[in-house]
């Protein structure tokens, strides 16, 4: 006989008022609460930097969906984060005007100056690296997206210069934003539940 | 482009209000003329009278397939107010989810006059009949999302969204929607999926979405610029329209190019100017000491065409006779110092990301054309890794694949294997990528390219 042990989460102890509300007003502009699933993740995403399983648990209920078709959702999508990502997730477009204009160059750079590969972060949680694909400023290539910021018309040494610029913001801080919210996942009421299989 | 005389407002109508760094207000854009298509429409005209003018106007879509905007509308069901049949809701979608790479022009009305989409979607979701309309914007355009909202919150405070449109008997809802980035949802059935809440992978036809579209209820989605052809339309006539172009489309065209040219950017001209106009005239031709050798006429997913095609206007139907798609109308330009093996490679490496994974053919084909693109580009090739990729060219078609993602990344493959022959064969014989020299980027990224050794291409 095998113990499964299973995770229940209410989702009113564990997303926060304002996470809830912001999604309830998505949910008022579909047809269906399953339909504001994609918005919902982002919601969360934006307060939290990532979504852990514990979010993808609690936005599921909250929507009265699965937590499998949750997963679908958000796996499908590149912009959802899956795993925890540094405070700075750099989004560098690799596609066909960027390539052409030597994308290859500033991605060299970025990867030397923060000692960090593709789907890594830097050791202080600063920064993740990620591909992404057309930024749409194909006039003014190569260029990067961190946050909501585009950045353009970049070369080696400006990129290395915005990620200066970035880091010394923070004053080493590197939870910053997402401090608060780090506390409130700590606060959760799990309630484990031995499910016995035959 | 933030010129607004008269002249350049009927010669380059989508754009001439196009303002980058503070876009018109709602006061200021009806100041301009804006909203009097609107006021017409919806005042005036019966839905049947605006679908009559956008049908005689041979507009034809312009994210990419190019399918005569009237004939879409037309097909949707209409009723009278009280007929027990109508449908709860029907809907509007705007496709703002541009990401084929090398196209930029959405984002540019987006940003540069919000208003005039949202006019445009007024006055189509009323011809329509639709109550509930969406714009699928893409997630990574935030600052998009940001002047769309703005827009659209000051059109509910003037009652140009809302119950009783104008004191009419018209109501509309328009909503942003901002995905999460994933190129397929710019398939208009994916993208309906996407907007559920599932997985964004692509419906069957028939039922086409005029049918059952939006939660089973009929739908038109068209994209941007598509749209923003609409207020204008309506307000100067649909012969007003057809003049604009010299050729037998209509309408002007907000044409690009990118890749290594002298002025890259964008131009709203007359639809059915030559590329070579288009490439020398507005782009400044190529940047210093490079020479044109090939480009995609249309975004990523278009078949190349050569220098030899320079004076081929650029419309659907020349275009097309040329060998190749208007596609979007962006032009990616290949110079003689980037490897084409090399760019058909990050082309297909694109298709094979985005690929959703929902048929075989697609989902296996797209990687395995980047595991043979790689290695010709590594210097590891096969002769019968060019037969292999014809091969897949074919696998891939029209007609073998659950969409058109598939057959477009077949477009600039296949049409690479056939003009850039001896490129690939180069590869193959030396060993080698020829134009792994100074010049080329593609050297940096190469842990990969085996350079020729000391052979510095061009």
């Amino acid at each position: 006989m095998q113990i499964i042990k299973t995770v229940t989460l209410d989702y009113r102890q564990y997303l926060t008022e304002k996470e809830i509300s912001e999604i309830e007003h998505e949910v008022t502009i579909m047809e269906t609460r399953e339909s504001a699933g994609i918005e919902a993740l982002k919601i969360v995403q934006s307060h939290r930097g990532w979504i852990s399983d514990d979010s993808l648990n609690a936005i599921a209920q909250l929507l009265a969906i699965s937590s499998a078709q949750l997963e679908g959702v958000a796996t499908f999508y590149n912009l959802i984060y899956r795993q925890p990502v540094g405070r700075f997730v750099i989004h560098i477009c690799d596609s066909i005007s960027c390539h052409l204009n030597g994308y290859q160059k500033v991605l060299h750079a970025i990867k030397t100056h923060l000692g960090i590969d593709y789907g890594q972060t830097t050791e202080d949680g600063l920064f993740t690296l990620l591909s992404n694909v057309c930024l749409g400023g194909c006039d003014k290539a190569p260029v990067m997206m961190i946050g909501q910021q585009h950045y353009e018309y970049l070369t080696s040494e400006k990129a290395v210069a915005i990620l200066n610029g970035l880091s010394q913001s923070t004053d080493g801080n590197s939870s910053g934003d997402f401090l608060d919210k780090a506390e409130v996942g700590a606060t959760i009421d799990a309630k484990i539940v031995e499910v016995k299989n035959d | 482009m933030t010129n607004s005389t008269s002249q350049s407002s009927m010669l380059q109508p989508l754009t001439h209000l196009v303002n980058l760094s503070q876009p018109l207000s709602l006061k200021e854009y009806i100041r301009e003329g804006g909203y009097q298509g609107a006021k017409k429409a919806l005042r005036e005209l019966q839905p049947a009278e605006v679908l009559a003018i956008i049908s005689d106007s041979n507009l034809k879509g312009r994210g990419g397939a190019g399918f005569p905007t009237g004939m879409k509308w037309s097909c949707v069901p209409m009723f009278e107010a009280d007929d027990v049949n109508a449908p709860e809701h029907k809907y509007l979608v705007c496709n703002a989810d541009e990401m084929e790479p090398g196209t930029f022009k959405d984002r540019m009305l987006m940003e540069g006059v919000p208003h005039q989409l949202v006019e445009a979607m007024i006055i189509s979701a009323y011809t329509i009949g639709a109550d509930k309309a969406y714009i699928f914007l893409r997630g990574e355009y935030h600052l998009s999302a940001k002047r769309l909202q703005q827009a659209i919150d000051e059109a509910y405070s003037e009652n140009w969204l809302g119950k009783n449109i104008q004191g009419t008997n018209y109501q509309l809802d328009l909503y942003v929607h901002t995905s999460a980035g994933r190129y397929i949802c710019g398939e208009e059935t994916a993208l309906i999926n996407a907007l559920e809440g599932k997985r964004a992978i692509p419906r069957a036809k028939p039922p086409f979405p005029q049918v059952s579209g939006l939660f089973g209820k009929p739908t038109v989605v068209n994209n941007v610029e598509t749209f923003c052809n609409i207020p204008h339309i309506i307000k100067n006539g649909a012969d007003w329209f057809k003049q604009l172009s010299p050729k037998s489309d209509a309408g002007t065209k907000i044409y690009a190019a990118c890749g290594r040219v002298k002025t890259p950017g964008l131009w709203e001209l007359p639809m059915g100017v030559t590329i070579r106009e288009l490439l020398y005239g507005h782009a400044g031709g190529m940047a210093d000491g490079l020479k044109l050798k090939g480009l995609l006429p249309g975004g990523a997913s278009t078949d190349f065409l050569l220098p030899e095609h320079l004076d081929t206007p650029m419309d659907f139907d020349s275009i097309a006779k040329a060998g190749s798609r208007l596609g979007t109308g962006g032009l990616i330009v290949l110079d003689d110092q980037n490897c084409p093996v090399g760019m058909v490679l990050n082309l297909i490496r694109f298709f094979a990301q985005e690929s959703c994974g929902w048929c075989t053919p697609c989902r296996d084909g797209t990687p395995w054309a980047v595991e043979i693109l790689t290695r010709i580009e590594n210097g590891q090739g096969q002769a019968r890794d060019l037969d292999d990729l014809a091969n897949l060219c074919d696998f891939m078609w029209l007609g073998k694949t659950h969409c058109a993602l598939a057959p477009g990344a077949v477009e600039p493959l296949k049409s690479a294997l056939k003009y850039f022959h001896d490129d690939f064969e180069q590869h193959i014989d030396k060993g080698c990528c020829p134009y792994s020299g100074s010049h080329s980027p593609s050297e940096i990224a190469s842990n990969v390219a085996q350079a020729c050794g000391g052979h510095a291409h061009g």
